[in-house]
């Protein structure tokens, strides 16, 4: 259905999400690499309000943020649909896509990219998200029911980032006891093939995220 | 229309709720209005959005949806006619990013420009106008940026034309001015004269008012 690239960066969970969605549906697409500390110039055209990855071009049509691209992706690839059809149950998933963007994927990448105080009540705002998560998913295999769907995609950088982050930046986050239902999901969720398959591996997401805190921490008792 | 008992919780100073009420009057659909006193929130509302305990939720029939820009699109879904999206998913995934850049970019911008003074006001400042100037390009010479008639865009974005120039006399300095960003300046005057938003507007005075309070209130907090 014509010419597909995806401009992507490997560690970005972002990227991940977008490439999930067209794995899912078993559309073939071209991924292009893109380092973020020097961008090209098709990423900058494609991108300029925000000059930020992922960004998806059909026919050299470039469409950018992550949700976005997501939902042009269900409406232009209408089988194997990730959202459910009924109104109310998309504008639901909708509801948990945004929460888990604008409130947990935030919160989590502020607190380990920040110290002290800031840290603090970014972590609190995480955990406090991730109650209400635990809650959503009680019960569920997938947030939609028996099959995934729309937001175990979206929230699926939670099951695999978050426990990196907990073990580089020691942030305590996705403990099994305080969360059994939702540390199930993410365990499941990354064991699922065509995620499995499409996620940086584990030991390489350490070393560099270990770099990222290095430096954080250097430049903080540099001050 | 009759809409299956259709119920909008709101208040009336928020533009957020003022963009389902647009949506609402657009595709002729009755609804009860139920007005929340923010400071004391009615057992309902909690119930209804327990997330985020906020207005405006939409309740059809029993089932309740909250996040105005889900609701929006829940109701273009639901009500076929008169479609607020454009039927095109590229052309929607752009409404969806301008859309976006509205809340994320615009919305902190102008709340920085209110909530501020000195140096920090004036930064925010020109945030604002830089992301009125990238809106501008959004526009791409249409009279909305729904084409013809308003669309998602302007259903979401259409409040800024009523609150700036109260917070321009709030605030005491011009943020839009007709030399510099011509286009938005017509887009303001063209949502203000079109029907369905002439005749929901808030009365200017009380906003004033009460947008007077809320900023010696910022103000006074962040001392």
């Amino acid at each position: 259905m014509g010419e597909l690239k995806l401009l992507g960066a490997s560690l970005s969970p972002f990227t991940c999400r977008v490439e999930w969605a067209l794995k899912f549906k078993g559309i073939e697409y071209e991924f292009i690499y893109e380092d973020v500390t020097n961008k090209s110039p098709l990423l900058l055209n494609s991108n300029p309000v925000h000059k930020k990855i992922p960004v998806l071009l059909h026919n050299g049509k470039p469409i950018a943020e992550s949700l976005i691209i997501l939902e042009y992706i269900e409406e232009t690839w209408k089988t194997d649909p990730l959202l459910p059809q009924d109104p109310y149950e998309k504008a639901m998933a909708r509801f948990w896509a945004k929460f888990i963007d604008e409130k947990c994927s935030d919160g989590v990448r502020t607190a380990f990219f920040s110290l002290g105080e800031e840290r603090e009540k970014a972590i609190a705002v995480v955990l406090e998200t991730l109650k209400i998560l635990n809650e959503e998913i009680k019960g569920k295999k997938f947030f939609e029911g028996e099959t995934i769907g729309f937001v175990d995609v979206v929230a699926g950088l939670l099951a695999h980032w978050l426990p990196v982050f907990d073990e580089v930046a020691e942030m305590n986050l996705l403990i099994e006891e305080r969360f059994p239902s939702f540390h199930a999901w993410s365990e499941n969720i990354i064991s699922i093939p065509f995620i499995k398959e499409n996620i940086p591996p584990r030991d390489k997401m350490v070393v560099a995220f270990s770099g990222f805190r290095k430096k954080l921490l250097a430049a903080a008792t540099n001050k | 229309m009759a809409g299956e008992g259709v119920k909008l919780f709101g208040m009336w100073a928020s533009p957020y709720v003022l963009r389902v009420i647009w949506a609402l009057k657009l595709k002729g659909i009755e609804y009860e209005y139920i007005e929340e006193d923010l400071s004391n929130k009615s057992p309902l509302l909690l119930q209804y959005n327990s997330v985020y305990k906020k207005v405006p939720v939409l309740v059809y029939g029993q089932k309740p949806v909250a996040e105005s820009l889900v609701i929006i699109e829940f109701i273009d879904e639901m009500w076929k006619h008169n479609p607020i999206l454009p039927e095109d998913p590229y052309e929607r995934a752009m409404a969806r990013f301008w859309a976006k850049f509205v809340e994320e970019k615009f919305i902190p911008a102008i709340f920085g420009t209110f909530s501020k003074l000195g140096e920090e006001q004036e930064k925010f400042m020109e945030e604002a106008k830089k992301n009125l100037r990238i809106l501008e390009e959004g526009l791409q010479g249409k009279k909305f940026f729904g084409g013809e008639t308003i669309g998602f865009v302007d259903v979401v974005g259409g409040w800024i034309a009523y609150w700036v120039p109260v917070i321009e006399e709030i605030i005491g300095i011009k943020i839009v001015e007709e030399e510099s960003l011509p286009l938005i300046n017509k887009w303001f005057k063209d949502i203000l004269d079109f029907n369905i938003v002439k005749e929901s507007l808030p009365p200017r005075d009380k906003l004033v008012a009460l947008q007077k309070v809320y900023r010696e209130m910022l103000l006074g907090s962040s001392a």
